[in-house]
């Protein structure tokens, strides 16, 4: 009994150290991020918004922040779109190769993400285009899309085939019966599928740099920058702005998702 | 209101067969059952005639018009799915309003209709209810009312009744029956259930791997099968060979094995000819009767109980006649008989059935 309860001990510090090992460095820069000092690092001189003044009042994060939420924007509906259609025609229809189209779909998760970075630009120069928005668009597309497949995939399985039969034999064309039974079925996934597709491109930095278009910067891109001069305490409180939106937006979608949920039975 | 007829039907899925050569017709208003094993093609013709699949050959007519590039949301159909299909993110109002949405019903007369349909179902207080709230016959009764609330010109009905319980089965079988005589739709009914199909059904068309092997009423079917599938599908049959001796037109005489010539009727042997001939004794015709029994106008021999099925009001016993193993089903009188008793095995030639011999 007593090396039982000396085991159990030993799992939950290690499972404690793990946890500290991994949310220590996110919470040191919240904290730092309220410091009064000018210098991001301890000790605590006193408790300030300073640097979020500062970050508010700083031009070029201001539009980096634009460019992030746009292009994560545009990213989550057009990978929505493609995602919802693509794993319709998988699931609902008979399509010549269809386990060979959903591998190419899931791909871009399993290959390393600088290589499709590479892939991408050595694409773009051979059919002789420059880099712009709308390629660095596309590559978040491209990277998100999987996600959403997975997501939608496995709701779109789990709804029943006969729904939308009875639907259509009740007079129902097939696009009145997509939206009026298959849509509000897998809401919930769409959501998720789509709040996937926000927040994986707000926060990613491999592909970004690839693609970008020069003088354009997304928020992590801005970061890397500010990086290289030196550590601003700015940069501390731009580190929060970002957890609460990456962490908190999944969280306030997946709490209504699953009031939609419940809301529907489903 | 219209009839359905299928002219030459085959459906293929690749080199399967699932519906060979078919020609059927369900007269207008008709209970027209689609009865056989699983596998049969029986679902098949049914969304064919849904339009949920394309005949590979044929044509199919609903009310004398060609439908087969009619898309199923333009047919008029009222179709009952096995597990229901309710929609789960809408009330039992919503789900029995749906199909009336998609034609030009002002927002009043969906609400007179929805209540009419609820009603004539018997579950006028749950329209607001969510379709997870209701039991399994509540949400198949829901299920019935969404599809004829649409005034369909047919009704198809695709194993209703089998996700229900036994006792419920048999409440909602008289129960759609009765709905169905009232609104009098034609309506093309689906199952393996032999005594859905007795109970309900105007015509029964029998089917098996893809072919039909008999379409009739009840009473035709089960008295005069016309294959030894019908025969052993719809209740449990005793077929042996017994070589036809004389055939006229009032019947024709079998010498049956062990019991020795048996008359039967004309109407039950059709294409019997002089030569090779099976006939058909039903378990249930077969009486069984203490040794030393005299049945008068029965035909009898001496017999071994090998098993007893207990099943409370009837008794299903295995008998032994020489070489031969039969099957008997008999109400019980007082006491069953027991394993091993030797009794004698009586039936009367009237009962008999006679197939043409292979």
């Amino acid at each position: 009994m007593g090396r039982f309860s000396l085991g159990w001990a030993a799992v939950s510090t290690w499972a404690v150290l793990v946890y500290v090992f991994m949310f220590l460095p996110v919470a040191v820069v919240v904290l730092l991020s309220f410091n009064a000092s000018q210098f991001g690092a301890f000790p605590m001189t006193g408790f300030s918004f300073r640097w979020f003044v500062e970050l508010a009042e700083n031009e070029a994060i201001l539009r980096a922040f634009r460019t992030s939420i746009v292009l994560g924007l545009l990213t989550a509906v057009i990978s929505t779109t493609l995602g919802v259609l693509a794993s319709l025609a998988l699931v609902r229809y008979r399509v010549p190769g269809a386990n060979t189209i959903s591998t190419f779909l899931i791909a871009p998760i399993l290959v390393p993400e600088v290589v499709l970075a590479v892939a991408l630009l050595l694409f773009l120069n051979f059919l002789g285009l420059h880099k712009s928005f709308a390629l660095l668009l596309f590559g978040h597309v491209i990277f998100t899309l999987p996600f959403v497949v997975l997501v939608v995939q496995a709701r779109l399985i789990a709804i029943k085939p006969e729904l939308e039969e009875a639907a259509q034999s009740l007079g129902a064309s097939p696009i009145q019966t997509f939206f009026a039974v298959t849509l509000p079925l897998m809401a919930p996934a769409v959501a998720a599928g789509a709040l996937f597709a926000f927040t994986i491109s707000f926060d990613d930095i491999t592909g970004t740099l690839f693609w970008k278009p020069g003088g354009v910067e997304t928020v992590p891109t801005q970061i890397f920058a500010m990086l290289r001069n030196s550590i601003s305490p700015e940069i501390n409180a731009l580190g929060t702005v970002m957890i609460v939106m990456t962490v908190g937006l999944p969280l306030i979608g997946a709490a209504v998702a699953r009031r939609l949920a419940a809301r529907s039975g489903g | 209101m219209s009839s359905v007829i299928l002219k030459d039907i085959v459906k293929r899925f690749g080199d399967f067969t699932a519906v060979h050569k078919t020609t059927l017709e369900i007269p207008d208003g008709a209970f027209v059952t689609l009865l056989g094993p699983s596998g049969c093609g029986k679902t098949t013709n049914l969304r064919m005639i849904a339009g949920l699949l394309d005949p590979t050959e044929g044509e199919i007519l609903i009310g004398g018009k060609r439908m087969n590039d009619t898309p199923i949301h333009k047919r008029n159909l009222g179709i009952v799915f096995q597990n229901y299909a309710l929609f789960p993110h809408k009330t039992v109002a919503e789900n029995v309003a749906f199909g009336l949405k998609y034609r030009k019903v002002s927002r009043d007369e969906i609400a007179r209709r929805v209540k009419d349909a609820l009603e004539l179902v018997q579950l006028p207080h749950v329209g607001d209810r969510h379709p997870k709230a209701l039991s399994g016959g509540q949400q198949q009764r829901i299920a019935l009312a969404r599809a004829i609330v649409i005034n369909p010109d047919v009704l198809l009905l695709d194993e209703p009744l089998s996700a229900l319980d036994a006792n419920l089965r048999e409440d909602m079988r008289v129960e759609l029956k009765r709905i169905q005589d009232r609104i009098g739709v034609t309506t093309v009914f689906v199952t393996h259930d032999q005594s859905e199909a007795l109970a309900m059904s105007d015509k029964i068309v029998v089917m098996s791997a893809g072919h039909v092997e008999q379409v009739g009423t009840p009473e035709e079917v089960y008295n005069a099968p016309a294959s030894e599938f019908v025969a052993n599908f719809l209740g449990a049959s005793n077929i042996f060979d017994a070589p036809c001796t004389q055939a006229s037109a009032q019947g024709a005489t079998l010498d049956a094995p062990v019991f020795g010539p048996v008359e039967v009727a004309a109407a039950r042997a059709p294409g019997v000819v002089s030569g090779p001939a099976k006939l058909v004794l039903r378990a249930e015709k077969l009486q069984l009767m203490p040794q030393g029994a005299v049945p008068t106008g029965m035909i009898s021999a001496p017999a071994t109980v090998e098993t007893v099925d207990y099943q409370g009001q009837t008794v299903r016993y295995f008998i032994r006649l020489g070489e031969r193993q039969m099957q008997a089903i008999n109400m019980i009188d007082e006491r069953p008989f027991a394993e091993g008793e030797a009794v004698l095995a009586a039936f009367r030639p009237r009962d008999c059935a006679a197939l043409r011999g292979a």
